[in-house]
């Protein structure tokens, strides 16, 4: 080292020379070595002194002499950084002088070592695409917790070195690596590289235990509803219901046996409801079962109307529907027929037997249109039924007047078989049979009341006052007319017997009695002794009157001896007169029109007359039962329906459908009518018409 | 009780009458005229389209109610007749 410092202090010349140069400077070096090894002492030590003394110069052969003079020559060097190797005169053409010229400057740089190595520039293309494919995770950790550089700076900024820096930096992109170091991959931790120690320690674990427990699961059961308007509506039907029952209770607190009476009822209920419930339904299912099996008669009340009719000029036939029989009531004979009047198509039958040697039991039964194979209630009786009626405004309430004597009321709703009151020996009850009841407007009091008419002569009223019938003779027939003695001087009966009464629409107070006498009185409430009229109306018993619905003075009566009878309450004589051929059990007024009549006989053949159209004859007459033995006994029109039902002694009730040519109603009002009953007032009595047999 | 026998007997021994039902109100048969497997077709199946016919009406009305359901076919008519509690199923043949 030494030997450079001289050189570059001395020498000037070019390179070439410094190779001279070294001995000499070797010499001098020595020198300036010497006091520089003795200043610094230590290095070389004593050996030193000793090598250098020991040397001896040694001139090479070949060396160049030099004068003493040239050897003092001091030669300077200047080292420059120029590449020796350089040239030094490259020459460039240059066009537009057109000469060649030198360059003035030369690169000098010189490559002395060149070596590949694999480290990239930060910045560099190629490694911002490394960073980019290592960076991606990173760069995602990056965008996630850029939110936190700020919160993590100022903690970043404590840490030491590198970190510091880079947070420092700034940007977005360099905190986030950062923030990288700490959160997600781990950089390189840098550590003392000297005295750096990592310890670890672990804490205790606790050994994991798993502990459960299991409670029993609450009773569970699935429930499904649907919640459909109607079910609304039943909740809250029910509610109200509930509610009333509360309101009532809360009133009626005080009625504690009523409501053990009915808790006991309730209780009874329940454990016998197993087929009680089912009735309601048997009976619906039961009407169907029916309409089917009778389907065609069904279509045929409804809706068949003979055709036939037209071609007919007056006459109509009566068509057949339903025929009603009651199994245990068939040695019995229909004794009497009433239409229910509010319910249309229920009617009663009431049975039991003309038959004076034939008296038994009876039977009373009602039927409906809607089922003709079992009635709907039927109540037997002791003794035989001879008449009955419904009560016009309380279709329950049944009066029935039997042949002992008894009448009786029934009420349809109660369950039990027997009336709800019956008259007795006591209370008044005929002494012989019963022919007629009819029931009457309330009285004052509002308890209902019917009249009854017997053979002992009498006609009595009867009121239901609370549980009792209550018995009021209304007038007792006495017999008019001649007397007869009897055998002995003992005084005849004086009493006649009733067999048949009806009681005007309009007047109230008004009603005729038809007695076995074959008369005919007009009675009035009021008068209990004395009678209002008498018509000599019959030769044999009467068996029927009535008043015609619409007129206010024609009524019509029947009797056994064959004829029909239509009269004039003022006229004494009756006004028109038919002769049927057998004797005639029945006679009716139609509900629809005030000419039609309808009359059944003895020999199964019903006559239905309409006096509008044909005054002389039935327009129809027609058998309707098959055994020309059986009598037909009563009938009865419906007051809705065109059909009538007949009764007779078999226990039969037919019934018949009405073609329209009977069921024409009246053109004229009741003044013509009148007209035409007052046109035969001027007739003389022989004028009449006996219609005899053909 | 003996009424309602009486009644049921007396729809069972009608005209054309093949068979008759009587199903709870779960649809469950109490009582038969048909063996079981028929009964137990028949029962289930009706009692779902009966249930489903009431529900029908009385959406339209709440205030109303199913009285009866006739079904008509080629060979037979079926007759239900729903109630409260039970429902009375009969299988006629009109036109014998």
């Amino acid at each position: 080292m030494p030997v450079t410092h001289k050189t570059l202090v001395k020498s000037k010349q070019g390179s070439n020379a410094q190779s001279q140069q070294k001995p000499l400077a070797a010499k001098t070096a020595k020198v300036v070595s010497k006091k520089k090894d003795e200043d610094d002492g230590t290095e070389i030590g004593e050996g030193g002194d000793e090598w250098m003394h020991g040397k001896t110069l040694i001139k090479p052969p070949d060396q160049l002499d030099l004068t003493e003079a040239e050897l003092k020559e001091e030669f300077t060097r200047i080292l420059t950084a120029n590449n020796p190797h350089a040239p030094q005169n490259i020459v460039r053409y240059s066009f537009k002088e057109r000469s060649y010229k030198p360059i003035s400057s030369v690169d000098q740089l010189a490559v002395h070592f060149f070596l590949e190595g694999n480290l990239l520039h930060r910045d560099s293309d190629e490694a911002r695409r490394q960073k980019a494919k290592q960076g991606l995770p990173d760069e995602k950790a990056t965008v996630v917790t850029e939110t936190e550089d700020e919160k993590l700076e100022t903690p970043l900024q404590a840490a030491g070195g590198e970190e510091a820096g880079d947070v420092e930096e700034g940007g977005g992109e360099d905190g986030a690596h950062s923030v990288d170091s700490k959160t997600g991959k781990k950089e390189q931790k840098l550590t003392n590289q000297f005295n750096f120690s990592e310890r670890a320690s672990q804490t205790l674990n606790n050994p994991l235990r798993e502990r459960g427990c299991q409670t029993e699961p609450p009773p569970r059961a699935s429930f499904s509803a649907t919640a459909n308007q109607w079910e609304i509506y039943d909740v809250y039907l029910e509610e109200m219901q509930k509610q009333e029952k509360n309101k009532e209770k809360a009133k009626a607190v005080p009625k504690k046996e009523d409501d053990k009476g009915k808790k006991k009822l309730t209780l009874v209920e329940t454990q016998s409801d197993d087929l009680t419930k089912v009735a309601k339904v048997a009976k619906i299912i039961e009407r169907m079962v029916n309409q089917n099996t009778f389907d065609d008669i069904a279509q045929d009340f409804r809706y068949f109307e003979d055709a036939s009719d037209e071609f007919r000029e007056q006459e109509g036939t009566l068509l057949p529907l339903w025929k009603f029989q009651y199994d245990q009531a068939k040695r019995l004979s229909v004794t009497a027929l009433c239409w229910n009047q509010s319910y249309k198509d229920l009617f009663a039958v009431g049975l039991g037997s003309y038959d004076f040697t034939k008296q038994g039991r009876g039977m009373l039964v009602f039927y409906s249109l809607k089922n003709s194979t079992y009635p709907e209630y039927n109540y037997p009786t002791t003794s035989g039924i001879l008449c009955l009626d419904i009560h016009p405004d309380r279709p329950y309430l049944v009066a029935v007047g039997f042949y002992d004597g008894c009448v009786a009321v029934y009420n349809l709703k109660e369950e039990r078989p027997e009336p709800v009151y019956k008259s007795s020996s006591k209370s008044g009850k005929h002494t012989d049979p019963v022919w007629q009841v009819r029931w009457q407007k309330d009285d004052m009091d509002n308890h209902q009341n019917f009249f009854s008419v017997s053979s002992d002569g009498r006609v009595v009223s009867w009121t239901l006052v609370k549980s009792e019938l209550v018995f009021t003779d209304i007038i007792k027939l006495s017999l008019v007319g001649a007397v007869s003695e009897g055998p002995e001087g003992v005084p005849p009966p004086t009493m006649a017997c009733g067999t048949s009464f009806d009681f005007h629409k309009q007047i109230n107070y008004l009603f005729l009695v038809g007695t076995e006498e074959g008369k005919i009185h007009k009675c009035s409430k009021a008068y209990s002794s004395q009678f209002l009229e008498t018509y000599d109306a019959h030769n044999m018993a009467v068996d029927a009157v009535k008043w015609n619905q619409f007129h206010p003075k024609v009524f019509i009566s029947c009797s056994s001896d064959w004829t029909v009878k239509i009269w004039d309450h003022t006229i004494r004589t009756p006004v028109f007169i038919f002769d049927l051929n057998a004797a005639v059990g029945d006679v009716a007024w139609s509900p629809y029109s005030s000419t039609v009549f309808a009359a059944v006989t003895a020999d199964g053949k019903v006559h239905v007359f309409d006096l509008g159209i044909n005054k002389y004859e039935a327009i129809c007459q027609q058998p309707v039962v098959a055994k020309k033995k059986t009598k037909l006994t009563h009938i009865e029109f419906n007051p809705v329906y065109p059909i009538i039902i007949v009764g007779d002694d078999r226990g039969y009730v037919t019934s018949l459908k009405l073609s329209p040519n009977l069921r024409s109603k009246p053109k004229w009002g009741r003044k013509k009518l009148d007209i035409q009953f007052s046109g035969i007032h001027y007739y003389p009595p022989s004028f009449l018409f006996l219609r005899k047999t053909g | 009780q003996a009424e309602v026998e009486e009644t049921l007997k007396r729809i069972q021994t009608h005209k054309g009458v093949i068979g008759t039902i009587v199903v709870n109100a779960e649809g469950i048969p109490i009582r038969t005229t048909l063996d079981n497997s028929t009964t137990v077709q028949y029962a289930g199946l009706l009692h779902q389209l009966t249930m489903k016919a009431r529900s029908t009406v009385r959406d339209i009305d709440p205030q109303n109610d199913l009285t009866f359901l006739r079904i008509r076919s080629k060979k037979h008519e079926i007759m239900v007749a729903p109630d409260k509690e039970y429902m009375l199923i009969v299988i006629q043949n009109p036109s014998e």
